[in-house]
Parts: structure tokens; C-alpha cells; sequence
């Protein structure tokens, strides 16, 4: 069932290694993302982003040389670009904004402006309580979550590089792809990668790129009247539910299940009945907690589940179509990159990798340490 | 080992990093609810209660719930590799901690570990976990 709000424009920003400014990318990405739509900044009365500064869509308002009569900048790592759908459907049925633009943008490559340890800020409890033994922020707490998933449920690293192997297969696919062109992946390469924090070698660990997307939004009813074919939104959810690394008591169970549930609730929908699947692949372990939280299999069961190849291209579970943030691109939230392929997927415009005749998609994002978890469900009619 | 810098502690910590002068570890508990948790708060995440909170003396033992070794440095002042770990203490809440005594790749899930500290310049202590039976 829609939501009466759809998805009318996408784009991405130059990817990869840019040398361009923050707002710059952003600029690239919400005009294409509007000449996409046949819309113009002059349509815009709604901005969702963050990652540009303290006052986030405040400065991009401002730079864009607009007045918005709604914003958001709710600070979720990468899964605030699926909140912000869920916000923006509320905002356009509410009459409280007719266009809303949902973006984000990243130079952390070109500006080498990511750091290992993460941004603890001082007066936090975990900068007293967790900082002071230098975890990696977020790798070492994945990387904990992989070592325990592994031992509870028998699982290797072998099986669990094959995500990475299969992120690899679909972004040979992907002209866009930071590894377009880089060949195959294997599971030896994946093992034999360095280590950063065990058992997660690099090749476990998404991309560090520049890059940005955009998604513009509008009510179904306006949406039929604009050029690109509507991608409805047609349901979402979401779980908040930790900072620290010790306030979540099973490693292993993530907030997404609640977060999948609540969006296929909405959509009327069973995980059967969606073709193809996008989820934050910030780290491989990150996938498989995932595809349980979605309920493809049961808990403990993903590593062999995939086993047979399923999530690569040709498989029964189209997942992360692009090549994800494992082998596309990975710009430090990745969340709306997430949107992006979801709707070009539902407008069958990817080519190579497109899945036959899908009609259905869900986008899933996870952010900080699986602190922050959404999922939005969209659909189009053809 | 080259740890980072401690922040001071605050007013709702003050307390917890004073035991550690004496190298004591406490766990923070609610009286209204008799439950525990970590790391200290103004809240008990149990029951709502603000008004109940006290610190106890902990058994300083536990069991490693996952660790991860890690082998690039996060600040350029700290040696590689070294064991990160969720540590189950006895009264049931979990410390993010480091693990020494042993090397980096020899500990597993499910070790029983004890308390150790590191002292630290200003007088207060840092808990780390050995072997139980070291």
C-alpha cells in the first residue's frame, strides 16, 4: 500500500576520488537528482541531510540560496537517509512541504579527513569509559560482533567473505563502481588482505570514497504528472539502540529486525514478496546480521545460506545491486546511495546488473557501531 | 601499554574512578531494583529510578564475551597489535576493556579473565583483564 508520497528523482555526485568540497558534491548531486524529477531548486520547500556541519541542512539551505518551509538533520550515521524518507512521506502528507530533497555528500577520500578512532566527543561516557583502550571506532566493535558470531554459530571466515566476493561480482557490473574494472574477488584474497581489526581484514571493510547521492520526493498524486515513473514509498521503520559498545547485551541480535518488520508491516508485504534488496554493507559481518534481520533465514544461518552464490548476480537474492559500500562506493554514510539504486532498480534503468522486471525493493541502513538501524520499502506499478 | 588520555571525570563518574586510586572496580547498582549496570549513570535503566544509585565493589572477575585484535593504530603514540574486548563481568554487566597477560591472538571467547589495573598519572587507574588464573 503507498504511502501517497513517491520517490520522482535520484541522482549520485561525482564518486571516487574527486578533489571536489562538500557542498560542492551535494550541489552535483541535488541538481541532477532535480533535472532527473523535471524540477527545479525554485520546487525545493523541504531539505533533509547531515554530515555537512553542526547546522547541517541549514548550511545547505543557505548555499542552495533557499527558504525551506521544512528540514531535518537527524544525526543517525548512515541510516538517516531512510529516516529521512519516513520523515519527509509524514512532512508531504501533513502539508507541511510539497518537495523535499534528501542528500548527502562526502570528500573524506580527496580530504583524507577519516580517522581510525573515530569521533568520540570528550564529554561522552564512552570517551571515559572506552576511548582510553583505542578501539578502532567503528571497526573494532563489528569486528567484535564477527569474532562472536563466528564462535556461536560455527561460521568461518571463508563464508564470510564471500559478501565481500559477491559485492565484487555485482560492482564488475557497475560502470560507477570504485572497482569497476578491478576483476573478480576471491576468498583467499579476502583472508590473505591485512588485518585491521580481527577477524575483519581490509577486504572485510567497505570503501573509503568521496561521493554523494540525492532523492527528491513529492506526493503520488504531483508525482504523476512529472516525467520519471513514480517509485512509491510504501512503508518504513526504524530501532535506535546504542552508543556504546556494552549497552547491547547479545552481540549478535540486531535492531534491524524490529526496524524490517515495522517497514513490511506498513507495505503490507512478507520479505518473500520483495525483489530486490540494498543493504549497508559498512563491513561484511554488518550483511549477514542483516539478511537475518530481514528474516530471508533464520538466525546463525546467513553464512550458509549464501553459500551457494544467492546474492551474487543471477542469484535468487538480488542483493546490493551496485557493488555496495564494499566495492562501489563509500563515502562515510552511505545511506542514501542506498535510495538511489533501490529506485534505479524499480525504473529498470541498470543494465547489466538489472534485475528482471523488479517491482518491489527494500533499502536498509545501519549506522554508528549497529546503532541506528531504518528500512524503507518501495514499489512501483508496471 | 600506551593507552590514550582518560578525561577527568565528571560529577556522575566521580565516584567510580576515585575507587580506582585504590584499585577497586565497582559496579554501579540500584537499590529500588536491586539490578546492575555500566557504565555509571544518573538513571537506572531498569526501573526509572534516579534516586537509588550506589556503587559496589565488583568480584573484578568475569568472562571475555568477543574480543578483536587490532593491528593499525588508531593514534600514531599507540603500539600494535593489541586485544580489545567485551568483558561479562560476574554481576552481569560488560566492560569495553583491554586484554593483557597473554598474546593478543591466544585469547577466545569464553576465557575467565580478573581485574588488573594501570595506573595512570593523575593518581586514578585504568582496569584491564588478565587470565583468571595467571
Amino acid at each position: 500500500m503507498s504511502e501517497g508520497v513517491a520517490i520522482v528523482g535520484v541522482a549520485e555526485s561525482d564518486l571516487g576520488v574527486t578533489n571536489q568540497t562538500i557542498l560542492g558534491l551535494q550541489t552535483q548531486a541535488i541538481t541532477r537528482a532535480l533535472e532527473d524529477a523535471g524540477l527545479t531548486l525554485r520546487d525545493v520547500d523541504g531539505l533533509a541531510t547531515s554530515g555537512i556541519s553542526r547546522f547541517s541542512a541549514t548550511q545547505l539551505a543557505d548555499w542552495l540560496g533557499i527558504q525551506p518551509r521544512w528540514t531535518d538533520s537527524t544525526f543517525a550515521g548512515g541510516s538517516a537517509y531512510e529516516m529521512y524518507v519516513a520523515r519527509a512521506a509524514q512532512a508531504i502528507r501533513a502539508g507541511q512541504a510539497t518537495t523535499v530533497v534528501i542528500s548527502f555528500a562526502s570528500n573524506q577520500r580527496s580530504a583524507r579527513s577519516r580517522s581510525l578512532a573515530g569521533v568520540i566527543e570528550d564529554h561522552t561516557p564512552e570517551a571515559q569509559f572506552e576511548t582510553p583502550y583505542a578501539p578502532l571506532y567503528p571497526i573494532s566493535y563489528y569486528a567484535m560482533v564477527a569474532q562472536r558470531y563466528l564462535h556461536e554459530f560455527g561460521a568461518t571466515r571463508e563464508q564470510l567473505a564471500e559478501i565481500a566476493v559477491a559485492a565484487r561480482e555485482w560492482a564488475l557490473l557497475n560502470p560507477k563502481a570504485f572497482r569497476y574494472g578491478a576483476g573478480p574477488l576471491t576468498v583467499e584474497e579476502v583472508l590473505a588482505a591485512p588485518m585491521i581489526s580481527s577477524p575483519l581484514t581490509v577486504a572485510d571493510c567497505c570503501l573509503v570514497t568521496d561521493g554523494g547521492g540525492a532523492v527528491v520526493l513529492t506526493s503520488s498524486e504531483r508525482a504523476r504528472d512529472l516525467r520519471t515513473t513514480p517509485v512509491e514509498v510504501l512503508g518504513y521503520g526504524e530501532r535506535t539502540t546504542n552508543t556504546s559498545m556494552t549497552a547491547v547485551d547479545d552481540l549478535t541480535a540486531s535492531g534491524a529486525a524490529g526496524a524490517v518488520a515495522d517497514a513490511l508491516a506498513r507495505a503490507g508485504l512478507a520479505i518473500g514478496d520483495i525483489d530486490v534488496i540494498e543493504v549497508y554493507d559498512s563491513f561484511t559481518i554488518t550483511v549477514a546480521l542483516t539478511l537475518e534481520a530481514l528474516g530471508v533465514c533464520g538466525r546463525g544461518e546467513a553464512l550458509d545460506f549464501i553459500q551457494d552464490g544467492r546474492i551474487r548476480p543471477g542469484g535468487q537474492l538480488p542483493l546490493n545491486t551496485n557493488g555496495g559500500g564494499l566495492s562501489y562506493c563509500h563515502p562515510g554514510q552511505y545511506g542514501v546511495l542506498l535510495l538511489v539504486e533501490a529506485v534505479r532498480q524499480l525504473r529498470g534503468e541498470c543494465g547489466p546488473r538489472q534485475v528482471a522486471g523488479a517491482r518491489t525493493a527494500l533499502a536498509h541502513g545501519t549506522g554508528g557501531i549497529f546503532s541506528t538501524h531504518a528500512t524503507v520499502v518501495l514499489g512501483v506499478d508496471r | 601499554m600506551n593507552l590514550s588520555s582518560v578525561p577527568a571525570p565528571d560529577a556522575i563518574t566521580a565516584g567510580w574512578w576515585e575507587a580506582t586510586r585504590e584499585h577497586r572496580l565497582t559496579v554501579q547498582r540500584c537499590g529500588a531494583c536491586s539490578r546492575a549496570q555500566h557504565p555509571p549513570r544518573s538513571v537506572c535503566i531498569h526501573c526509572g529510578r534516579t534516586d537509588a544509585l550506589r556503587l559496589d565493589d565488583a568480584a573484578g572477575t568475569g568472562v571475555v564475551d568477543s574480543y578483536t585484535v587490532v593491528y593499525r593504530a588508531p593514534f600514531p603514540h599507540v603500539e600494535v597489535p593489541y586485544a580489545i574486548a567485551r568483558v561479562r563481568l560476574d554481576e552481569g554487566v560488560v566492560c569495553l576493556t583491554r586484554l593483557t597477560g597473554a598474546e593478543p591472538d591466544a585469547w577466545r571467547i569464553g576465557d575467565r579473565v580478573r581485574v588488573d589495573w594501570v595506573d595512570l598519572p593523575d593518581g586514578r587507574a585504568l582496569p584491564v583483564f588478565v587470565p583468571a588464573s595467571g
